[in-house]
């Protein structure tokens, strides 16, 4: 166990230089320079001004210089300032969003397995009846749907004509003044649309993968035992299918760490939520390298954590990998 | 021989599956109106009609009119050739890249295997979408960019699935022999190995397409989808945003649209996948 840990890890080194090269990579194919955008609004720059930025932002130097000292920093943990007007580290810039965002995406993830693993389930014990069907076409819609138009509509609908819901921001104006319950009452009435729709959108996959992975288990061997033993249908399915078939959540879970810090440009910037999506969309339109460059290398870092604990969380859960020592 | 008889058990299948079945149908009634576009509706995509503004749905405009007074059923048609190209040019780059790298990487084992997998996990990490919008934020607006550009961040799946259908066929007897025999790779990895190993690809190709359609729909949401005035889903829906108040048709069909034809996709993506699955064939 240890040892796998451990070449996991050790793996991970070559994993992250290879995020930063093709994050690099990404940025540097675009024509047109950050510098460009802000002189290009501003006629009385000169040529020499304009040089004299570039040198201020380290673009005059070769490619791979440039990559190299970034990649330099980035080891120490720091990932630049911004080249917005504010000129802030970018990490500063990142890390006040990341709350917003973070606490958005859990609500909508708890909600979504909340919904999904006993739908799916119940789909598959149900298999092949009306119920069943029903469920699958929903869940379907929900995938097809663009998520932003749904979003209009119900804004549209549950905002504008009913008047029920707030359809922007997370917090009413004035929301300081107000009493503790009544501020989370309000938050979370702002929050109503944006993770009912969000949930809706990926009912999908994990409902129809816990639906085939319950219908894998029902075919196995121990269950027909089980039957064959005389135990009660419900006995069998609780206790022993659900168990097995609830194994390959974790690793799903797991996976879905890194979506939680981004994901959501569509969502954030139709409700005009403070978040990464949005502080990313910001940065990409404005030619903000370092923050651009700053989320997608945090983003894919994460997803590299995430798979590694979603393994080791697999290997802890399941005694055949832990004693095999092999990794799936 | 065997493999009509194959594709007779995979056809008697996926026909007892009414929702593949609707599904197919949908697919085929989209290509038929994008082709016969010019011949179903009597307006051009980009006819202008000033005089008829923003006009509801009625006999003359089914799904009433735009902004510019231009018939929204119309642009919605057209629409479909746009939506469908983007997605059957980006899976078809996303699949073939996938292909190669899997049937590659699965057949040469070793370091080459090590180091083509080893790109498809760091692929893998980035946030797709955020890594389409900053590349076609950064290179330009172009249905061009857009198809290759998500074809260029999607194959990572298919690379997966052909590398473990070819791991386990590239053992079987018949590999052997074709190799004992004196054949090339090249020859094994095309004719012999390939054929068996598509199933899987066509499943994550039929998603790809959907999905690839909600990529371009999203994109054009934010402002940076194919371009107008050509008319994609996508940008026919966002166009129409500012109006939802008081036009809502705008909004409403090219939306619909969207997503009756992911669902259609998604449908016949999963009646594939049941189709073929031989875990399915004892009931």
């Amino acid at each position: 166990m240890v040892q796998y840990l451990l070449k996991r890890l050790i793996m991970m080194v070559p994993l992250f230089l290879g995020i930063t090269l093709i994050t690099f990579v990404v940025i540097h194919i675009a024509p047109g320079e950050p510098v460009e955008m802000q002189v290009a609004m501003n006629p009385k720059v000169t040529a020499e001004a304009r040089e004299r930025l570039r040198k201020f932002y380290g673009l005059d130097k070769p490619l791979y210089v440039q990559y190299a000292v970034w990649v330099k920093k980035l080891a120490m943990l720091d990932f630049g300032r911004s080249f917005a007007p504010d000129n802030r580290p970018v990490v500063d810039k990142i890390a006040e969003r990341i709350p917003v965002t973070l606490s958005l995406n859990i609500i909508s993830l708890i909600i979504e397995f909340g919904l999904a693993v006993p739908i799916g389930i119940l789909a598959a014990i149900r298999r092949d009846t009306l119920l069943d069907k029903g469920i699958t076409v929903f869940v379907f819609i929900g995938f097809a749907v663009p998520t932003f138009w749904l979003a209009l509509l119900c804004m549209y609908l549950f905002g504008v004509k009913l008047g029920w819901l707030p359809i922007s921001g997370l917090h009413s104006l004035g929301s300081e003044g107000f009493t503790f319950f009544h501020w989370l009452g309000d938050l979370l009435k702002h929050l109503i649309l944006p993770v009912s729709i969000a949930a809706f959108g990926s009912l999908a996959g994990l409902s129809r993968y816990m639906r085939s992975t319950m219908l894998d288990v029902i075919r196995q061997d121990y269950i027909t035992t089980a039957r064959a033993k005389g135990l009660p249908e419900k006995t069998v399915i609780f206790r022993h299918a659900l168990r097995n078939a609830l194994l390959p959540v974790i690793t799903l879970l797991g996976l879905s760490v890194p979506g939680l810090i981004g994901g959501s440009v569509i969502f954030e910037t139709i409700f005009a939520i403070p978040g990464m999506g949005q502080l990313f969309y910001g940065g990409v339109m404005a030619r903000d390298y370092p923050l651009v460059m700053g989320i997608l290398v945090i983003g894919a870092g994460l997803t590299l954590i995430g798979n590694l604990l979603a393994d080791v969380g697999y290997a802890v859960a399941d005694p055949r990998i832990r004693h095999g020592g092999k990794g799936p | 021989m065997k493999e009509s008889f194959i594709y007779q058990v995979f056809w008697k299948r996926f026909q007892a599956n009414r929702f593949a079945l609707t599904g197919a149908a949908v697919v085929i009634f989209l290509f038929a109106l994008s082709f016969l576009a010019p011949y179903i509706t009597p307006y051009g995509p980009d006819d202008l009609d000033l005089y008829h503004v923003l006009l509801p749905p009625s006999a003359a405009h089914w799904f009433g009119t735009d902004d510019l007074g231009r018939d929204v059923l119309t642009r919605v048609i057209y629409g479909a050739r746009i939506s469908l190209l983007v997605g059957f040019v980006a899976t078809g780059i996303a699949v073939i890249i996938g292909t190669v790298i899997g049937l590659v990487s699965g057949y040469y084992h070793g370091w080459v295997d090590s180091i083509l997998m080893r790109f498809t996990d760091i692929m893998l990490c980035f946030p797709t979408f955020f890594l389409i919008l900053a590349v076609i934020a950064f290179i330009g607006q172009s249905i061009w960019y857009i198809m290759i550009v998500i074809g260029l961040t999607g194959w990572m799946g298919v690379a997966r699935l052909v590398r473990a259908e070819v791991l386990s066929i590239r053992e079987r007897d018949y590999v052997m022999a074709v190799r004992a025999l004196g054949a090339r790779d090249i020859r094994i990895i095309f004719r012999h190995i390939l054929p068996n190993a598509l199933s899987p690809v066509l499943v994550s190709a039929t998603l790809g397409v959907a999905g690839a359609i909600l990529t371009e729909s999203a994109l054009s949401f934010l402002g940076i989808g194919v371009p107008p005035p050509t008319p994609s889903w996508g940008n026919i829906l966002t166009s129409g945003k500012d109006y939802i108040e008081f036009a809502w048709w705008l909004t409403l069909y090219p939306g619909l649209a969207i997503t009756v034809t992911v669902l259609a996709y998604y449908l016949v993506g999963e009646g594939i996948r049941d189709a073929m699955d031989p875990r399915l064939t004892r009931k």
